[in-house]
Formats: structure tokens, C-alpha cells, sequence
């Protein structure tokens, strides 16, 4: 007996949608052998990490919160991905959008009503992460840089422009020297949840983005002409769709939704710019991407999945004494499944006996 | 002949499948020695699976193979070749940026040094009357020269058993009879040849015996000689021929595609320049395009459907310089092209052909408001498509990718063809199409045309665009030939422009330069 891979005549919908599923299962399934071996109380860290935070309502806004820029940035992420435009470097344009918003909000004057402040510091927020993403399009369509690189090295690049700006022009004068900006005024803030519920105000703004990129990506022709460009690039230009115009605006749209992520993100729940303010939500939301299997809706749900194993991540800490890493292993567990398991979705496996005549059984003639 | 003497090969009860098809039903096969024996079969019939397993790509699920009286068990393309089987690909694989003794050395199994080597390949080429000069860089000969590199790799090896895939797909008539006499003179000197084909005239001029295969399975042998092409055509389909219905009296409108003077660089450094081509398609008429793959044909339907742009002035529909506009400007305007490949550019395989609907038909068939495609619409046009065309497929949701060949072709030819197009460009309409759909898209492109649209059709099929056209030119290396009208030239003289001054003997010693100059 061995196993065999043979090609499906047509992808399985139904793997499409059981693959994620099943990788976030079995994720769980590892994710307490492994602590079992290490020591610790594996099932207990599993329940602490995966349930606690769903079952527990006082995590539900921890929950919405951090699922909030995921969902916003994969979902930029996942339109790219589409086109098979690898921005791996969200991070990076989450810190410049931030930063834009920031310095928006420092040039106006502090007695600027919201009306005017809130929606200057986001566009600003989009424009900035447009920007930095602007760099790697260009290097792609004019160099043929390849943007896997480009992207994530401005990465490194966007955490000094940050380091300098929050250390000296724009150090907060009142801040005992800390690495930090001054915070932001009322009238240029968001509230942490918006009164009377659980629900961060980004949160929202996620929710409408998701049913936004879902008719975008399944009906309009932009999503079509991006899905094309990923599937066949000469088909495409046959098509009418042009390359070089699908890395601009996918670049565009995926640095912007991390740019929106960063100034949402700084504006309602730290109030100001600090040295902690990169969390890794941008390279999180690559995994949320795959996860969701770059569609609107799948994407909406892995954010909240990977919002809970973060922090689920943090209560098993405390519960169950694991290490600070616990929850980047069960992201990179899931990422490695998921990709995995995407050969499921164009094989099948097989037992064959041994012998190669029975490779013609059960094959319809 | 001697009597007695054991076959050179012989399949007996050999079967393979595949996920979904049986390749090859319980083939029986013998070849004598000194025999040129043909495969004969449409497109999907099994004859190219049958001779991997002879030459050890692929393993029989059943069966066995005899070579010279002893059954054997051929695990790699190494052992066939140790045996004494050659093999010829459709194919090439050849590096172009080497000259051509480099690449019969990287190509031998044996390791010669470089004396031997040239020595065995003047015996090879002395013995056969080939020529070839073992010093020229690949990329600058011609598709026939190139050939003859693979043929001298395989003779270096004195097979006893040479199979030949498609051989004279890429050849001008002129080089065809080259390779025929190459071909008998290794016949004569005992060597059997495995022809396969579907071209039914070659069969007639070269071969002993026929085998036809359709569907997996032999329905026949046949001796050439005796047979009519005809009879062996309706052998292979499985079905009485249909005649193309052409209605004999035709009169042409006004122009209504024109190139004037189009030229464009090389697109890519293997590519070919475009010089000064100019063409005239009036309403009605069928212009057709031939040529030796790679002369430049891929270039002019891009510059036409509008995926490379040209000068405003050099492409012109319906009297109006279209050159500067875009895929989509040209189709909305009424100029829809077909292009060669079908997977991956004519049609996006992992797509429903709903999808591929709208890939092109998005446009002019009125799918789109706000921006939004209406998925009805798509699917309605597609359904419509297959439905006139008699595409089978289980429907609109179809993949692209699971239809075969003709069928997914004739989706295509449908989805343009049914967009009523004012001038329509189609290449290789019916490469690797069975008879049956072939017929199929040979009658809508009449039909179209009958109703009044410009058709252009570039193929390296002569018989196809002496059957179809009205008009033919001739591309040769970037340059079109003058419009020549059908019955009034003959196969020679196409042919002769076919081959022009193909390949450029003075190109490797001034590669040779730019290779130094420029050390990698």
C-alpha cells in the first residue's frame, strides 16, 4: 500500500472551505501535544488560548479590537494576493499611515472641531500608507523589483523613520523623555468602544469594508480584471487588463487599508505614538489572508480567529504560565496547515497497492 | 525482407489511463524491420501516450512490450535509448544560446570527447546526406536546421527503432521532402521509424503500413498505398467527412481591416520584429496568413487585437486609425481576435466559462453597468455560446481547464463569432483540434464571413488556408508577402516564400561577439 496524489479533474469548493477549518483544529491538536511535552498543561493552554476569549464576554472587546486592523489589512492583502502581488511589508505602511494621520493632527490647530479633524487625520492615514506602498509599485513597473522584497524591507525602513520622529522632532515635551509623541486631543481621537457596547469603532469600519471588498472582488470588473491578471497574465492583457495598472492599484489599495488600520488604531486605543505602537498586525494579517482564502467573508472570520488566538495568547500566559510566544506559534502553526493543506484542494489522496496494475481500478474509461 | 525474422517492436494488450480517460485500450502494434510504419489518429486519440511508454516516460498499466523478439520492461527514456529507440519530440528542447555540437553533447548519454564527437557527427551526416554546421549558435537557424539537430542526436546512437512525433508540423513542403529522404535512406539501411501524424498525404507519400488509433483503441491497419486518404480519414473520425458549405460565387465590400506599413521592434530578444507589414481585408473576404511557426505570426495578431500598440495610422478598421487604442477601445469598435494558445490566453483554464464570457464579451455583448458585472447576463451569453456551438460541456459553470482541446476551442471561436465582430483575427483556429470540431470552426469562420465580416486566419496549416481563404500572403521572418488570390497560386510557390532566406548563417559568428563582449 502507499498513497498516491492524483490531480482533481476541478478544484474541491468543498476542501476550499474544510481546509481552513481543519487547520485550525488540528493546529489545537498540536498546539497541546507540544505544550503536553514541553511541561505544561496542554489542554488547559488550548482552552485558555482558543475558548476562553469567545466564552468569556469581558474579552469580548480585547477580541473585537485586535481583530479590527487584521480584518482591515487582509483585506487590502487579500485583493493583491488575488493578482499574485505579495505585499508582505502591511506593517511598515500600517507605522507610515499612522504617522501621516499623527503629523496631520500636530500641523492643525488643537481647537479644530472633530468634524474636520477625524477625517483629515484618516485620509491623511490612507495617503501615507498609499505612499509607502507607492515605492515598491513603482520599483516593480519600472525596475521589475520584485515587491516581496521591496515591500518587506521598507518594513525596516518605516520603524526608523518612526524611532526618529517619536524621538525627536515630535517627542512629546511633557513626556519624562519616554520615546513617544504628545498625545492626541480630544477632538482628534476616537473612542475605545463606541458607547454603551463592546464594539471599537474600527470594528465598524471593518464591517463595512468587508461587504465593500466582497462586491468589489466577486462583481465588479476591477476584481475581475485582478483575478485574471493572477490567473493568467497573458489572458488578461487579451482581456484588456493591463499588469503594470493591477500592481498600482492593488499596492494602492492594500497600502491604504494599512494605513487606515494605523491612524484607526492610534486614534482610538493609544491616544498618541509610541515605541510599542508596530505590534505585527500587518504581517498577522498575511496569515489572515490565507486563512480566509483571500475571500471578503473567510477573511472577516480568520480575523476574528487569529484577534482570539491573540488574546487567548495573553490569558494562557497568565492561566497557565506558558511563554510571551505562544500565540505567534499557534499563528505560524495555522499559516504552515493552511498552506499545506492547499494541495488537498487540486488532489485528491489515493491508497494504491503496490503493484501498478491497479492504478487502471475504479478509473472511469 | 527475410522471413521469420521476429519484429522489431511489438505491443501486444498495451493499456494505460489517466484520472478520468483510458489513454490506451489493449493496443496491439508490430513494426518489421526497415519498415516506416505510421500512427495515425486525431488529437486525444492515444498516440502520443503509446509511444512514451515505447520510449520509457511512461510505465503500461497492462500489456507488453517485444523488442526484437524479447519482451522488455523500458523503465526510462535511458533504457529505450540503450535498446536501440530513438526519439524525435514535436518539441524541441535545445538551448538556444549554444552552438549546435554543444547541444548534442549535453544531449548524449555517452561522454565523447570533443574530436570524437565531431567525428561520429560527420559520419552521421556523411551517411544520411545532411547538412549541418556543428559550429552555428542554435537561435540563429531555422526551425528545419533545428530539427535536423535532434534527428543527428538520435542517429549518433545507430538506433534500430526511431519514432518520429508530428515531425512536419513546423516545416515548409520544401523541407518536408528533405526530411522524407532522410527518413527512407534510415529506412533502407534497416532502421524502422515510427511515424506519427494526422496529415493523411504524407502518410500516402512516406509510409508502409498505417495503424489508426481512435479513442485509445486500433481501429485498423491499412496499407497506405492502397488505401485513399480519404477512406483513412473516415477511419480515424470515426465518421463520414463533412464538406466545407463555401458558397462558390463570392464578391467582397469595402475594406474593412487594414495594416499599412505596420512595424514594431522585437518584443522580446527571441522574438521577431514586425517590418512593414500591409494588408487589406475587405467585408466578406477571408484573408488568410501562412507561414513557418515563428516568423512573426504571434507579433502581428498582437499588434492587431490591440495587446501591443502601434503607430495610429499602420492599423485601421473600418477606415479609422485604431493602432494607439486599447484591447478593449479595438472590441468595442468591432475588431475581436483569437489568439493562438488557448490555455492561459485565449481562455483562463481555472475560470468558468462563464468567467471566459467575460473576459472578452464583457464589453460589446453589454455585461457591465456601474462597473459591476451582471452575472446573469455572463451566464446566459455563455450558455448561448455553447449551446450554438455544440460545445459539450456539463455547462456555463463549467472550468475552462476541464473541456478538451476542440471543444474549448470551439467555445472560443463561438464567444467571439457570436459578438458579431466587423473584422475578426484568429491563429491556428484549429491547432490540435479533432476533425470534428476542426470542420465545425472552419464552417463558422465561412459563415461569418458570408455575413459580411473582414476574417483574417494565420495558420501553419497550408491545406486548412487553401481550403478557407479567399486571399493569401505569406509572412516570412517579420514581412509580409503580396496578396495572392487562392487557385490561381500553386503549393510550390507559397512554399518557396514559406521558406525565404530562413535562419542566418552569418548570426553566430556575430552572437559570437556580443557573447564576448558581454561575458555572462
Amino acid at each position: 500500500m502507499r498513497i498516491r496524489l492524483e490531480k482533481r479533474l476541478t478544484p474541491s469548493r468543498f476542501m476550499l472551505v474544510a481546509t481552513p477549518v481543519a487547520s485550525v483544529l488540528l493546529t489545537m491538536a498540536l498546539g497541546a501535544v507540544i505544550f503536553e511535552l514541553l511541561g505544561f498543561d496542554g489542554p488547559d493552554a488550548i482552552y485558555q488560548t482558543f475558548i476562553t476569549p469567545i466564552v468569556a464576554p469581558y474579552k469580548w472587546v480585547d477580541v473585537l479590537t485586535k481583530a479590527a486592523p487584521l480584518i482591515i489589512i487582509a483585506l487590502g492583502l487579500s485583493l493583491g494576493n488575488q493578482a499574485k502581488i505579495w505585499n508582505i511589508g502591511a506593517e511598515g505602511q500600517y507605522v507610515i499611515g499612522a504617522l501621516a494621520g499623527a503629523g496631520v493632527a500636530f500641523a492643525m490647530p488643537q481647537a479644530a472641531p472633530g468634524f474636520v479633524a477625524v477625517p483629515a487625520m484618516i485620509v491623511a492615514g490612507i495617503i501615507g500608507g498609499m505612499a509607502w506602498a507607492a515605492i515598491p509599485a513603482l520599483l516593480k513597473t519600472r525596475f521589475r523589483v520584485s515587491e516581496v522584497l521591496s515591500t518587506l524591507m521598507l518594513v525596516y525602513v518605516a520603524m526608523q523613520v518612526l524611532n526618529y520622529l517619536i524621538g525627536g522632532p515630535w517627542k512629546d515635551p511633557n513626556g519624562h523623555n519616554f520615546p513617544q509623541t504628545p498625545p492626541f486631543s480630544a477632538t482628534q481621537s476616537l473612542p475605545n468602544v463606541i458607547p454603551g457596547t463592546v464594539v471599537p469603532p474600527g470594528f465598524v469600519v471593518a464591517i463595512a469594508l468587508t461587504l465593500v471588498f466582497w462586491v468589489l472582488a466577486s462583481r465588479s470588473v476591477y476584481g475581475f480584471s485582478v483575478r485574471t491578471v493572477g490567473a493568467a497574465p497573458s489572458a488578461a492583457r487579451y482581456g484588456g487588463f493591463d499588469a503594470a495598472r493591477t500592481v498600482w492599484s492593488t499596492l494602492m489599495i492594500s497600502g491604504g487599508m494599512a494605513g487606515l488600520a494605523g491612524i484607526l488604531e492610534a486614534m482610538s486605543q493609544l491616544g498618541q505614538i509610541n515605541l510599542g505602537f508596530p505590534s505585527g498586525y500587518g504581517f498577522t494579517a498575511i496569515i489572515v489572508s490565507f486563512l480566509g482564502r483571500l475571500h471578503p467573508v473567510g477573511v472577516f472570520l480568520a480575523g476574528l480567529i487569529l484577534a482570539v488566538t491573540y488574546v487567548g495568547g495573553q490569558v494562557a500566559q497568565t492561566a497557565v504560565h506558558v511563554p510571551e510566544a505562544t500565540a505567534g506559534i499557534f499563528q505560524a502553526t495555522m499559516l504552515f496547515l493552511i498552506l499545506a493543506s492547499d494541495i488537498l484542494v487540486r488532489y485528491r489522496l489515493r491508497l494504491v497497492r503496490a503493484a501498478p496494475r491497479a492504478a487502471t481500478a475504479g478509473a472511469p474509461a | 525482407m527475410k522471413v521469420g525474422a521476429p519484429p522489431r517492436l511489438e505491443l501486444v494488450g498495451v493499456s494505460k489511463s489517466f484520472p478520468g480517460v483510458r489513454a490506451n485500450d489493449s493496443v496491439n502494434l508490430r513494426v518489421k524491420p526497415g519498415e516506416i510504419h505510421a500512427l495515425l489518429g486525431e488529437n486525444g486519440a492515444g498516440k502520443s501516450t503509446l509511444v512514451k511508454m515505447i520510449y520509457g516516460i511512461l510505465a503500461p498499466d497492462e500489456g507488453q512490450i517485444v523488442f526484437d523478439g524479447a519482451p522488455t520492461r523500458i523503465s526510462n527514456p535511458r533504457a529505450a535509448r540503450r535498446l536501440g529507440i530513438g526519439m524525435v519530440f514535436q518539441h524541441f528542447s535545445l538551448f538556444e544560446a549554444m552552438t549546435v555540437l554543444e547541444n548534442i553533447a549535453l544531449g548524449l548519454d555517452a561522454r565523447l570527447s570533443q574530436r570524437d564527437l565531431l567525428a561520429e557527427f560527420h559520419r552521421v551526416l556523411d551517411a544520411y546526406r545532411l547538412k549541418l554546421d556543428p559550429r552555428r549558435i542554435v537561435s540563429t537557424l531555422s526551425v528545419g536546421e533545428r530539427q535536423r539537430i535532434e534527428i543527428v542526436r538520435a542517429l549518433l546512437l545507430n538506433p534500430r527503432l526511431l519514432i518520429m512525433d508530428e515531425p512536419t508540423s513546423v516545416l515548409t513542403p520544401q523541407e518536408v521532402e528533405q526530411l522524407f529522404e532522410t527518413l527512407r535512406r534510415l529506412a533502407a539501411s534497416g532502421c524502422s521509424i515510427l511515424y506519427i501524424s494526422h496529415k493523411l498525404h504524407e502518410i500516402v507519400a512516406l509510409c508502409d503500413t498505417a495503424t489508426i488509433l481512435r479513442g485509445g483503441k486500433v481501429v485498423g491497419t491499412a496499407d497506405p498505398k492502397r488505401e485513399n486518404p480519404r477512406s483513412m480519414a473516415e477511419m480515424m473520425i470515426g465518421a463520414s467527412l463533412k464538406e466545407i458549405a463555401k458558397p462558390a460565387e463570392r464578391s467582397f465590400g469595402p475594406p474593412k481591416l487594414e495594416t499599412l506599413d505596420l512595424s514594431l521592434p522585437k518584443p522580446t530578444e527571441f522574438g521577431v520584429a514586425l517590418k512593414g507589414v500591409t494588408l487589406c481585408v475587405r467585408a466578406g473576404e477571408i484573408f488568410g496568413v501562412a507561414g513557418v511557426a515563428g516568423n512573426g505570426q504571434n507579433e502581428l495578431l498582437s499588434a492587431l487585437s490591440g495587446e501591443t500598440p502601434s503607430a495610429a495610422e499602420s492599423v485601421i478598421l473600418l477606415g479609422e486609425g485604431v493602432g494607439r487604442l486599447s484591447v478593449t477601445e479595438r472590441r468595442e469598435l468591432g475588431l475581436c481576435a483569437v489568439p493562438e494558445e488557448r490555455n492561459g490566453h485565449a481562455a483562463v483554464g481555472e475560470f468558468s466559462l462563464t468567467d471566459n464570457a467575460s473576459l472578452t464579451g464583457r464589453n460589446r455583448m453589454d455585461f457591465v453597468s456601474f462597473g459591476l458585472i451582471n452575472s446573469g447576463k455572463a451566464t446566459s451569453y455563455a450558455a448561448e455560446v455553447i449551446g450554438a456551438f455544440t460545445v459539450k460541456a456539463t455547462g456555463p459553470g463549467a472550468l475552462a481547464g476541464s473541456l478538451s482541446g476542440g471543444n474549448l476551442q470551439k467555445f472560443i471561436m463561438g464567444r467571439e463569432i457570436l459578438q458579431q465582430p466587423a473584422a475578426l483575427v484568429v491563429c491556428q483556429p484549429t491547432w490540435g483540434v479533432d476533425a470534428g470540431a476542426a470542420a465545425a470552426i472552419h464552417q463558422a469562420i465561412v459563415d461569418l464571413a458570408a455575413r459580411g465580416s473582414a476574417v483574417l486566419v494565420i495558420s501553419q496549416d497550408l491545406d486548412e488556408l487553401l481550403t478557407l481563404s479567399d486571399t493569401i500572403a505569406v509572412i516570412n521572418l517579420g514581412a509580409l508577402s503580396k496578396p495572392m488570390t487562392v487557385g490561381e497560386v500553386s503549393i510550390e510557390e507559397i512554399g518557396l516564400l514559406m521558406g525565404g532566406v530562413h535562419g542566418d548563417p552569418a548570426g553566430t559568428a556575430q552572437m559570437t561577439e556580443q557573447l564576448h563582449a558581454h561575458p555572462a
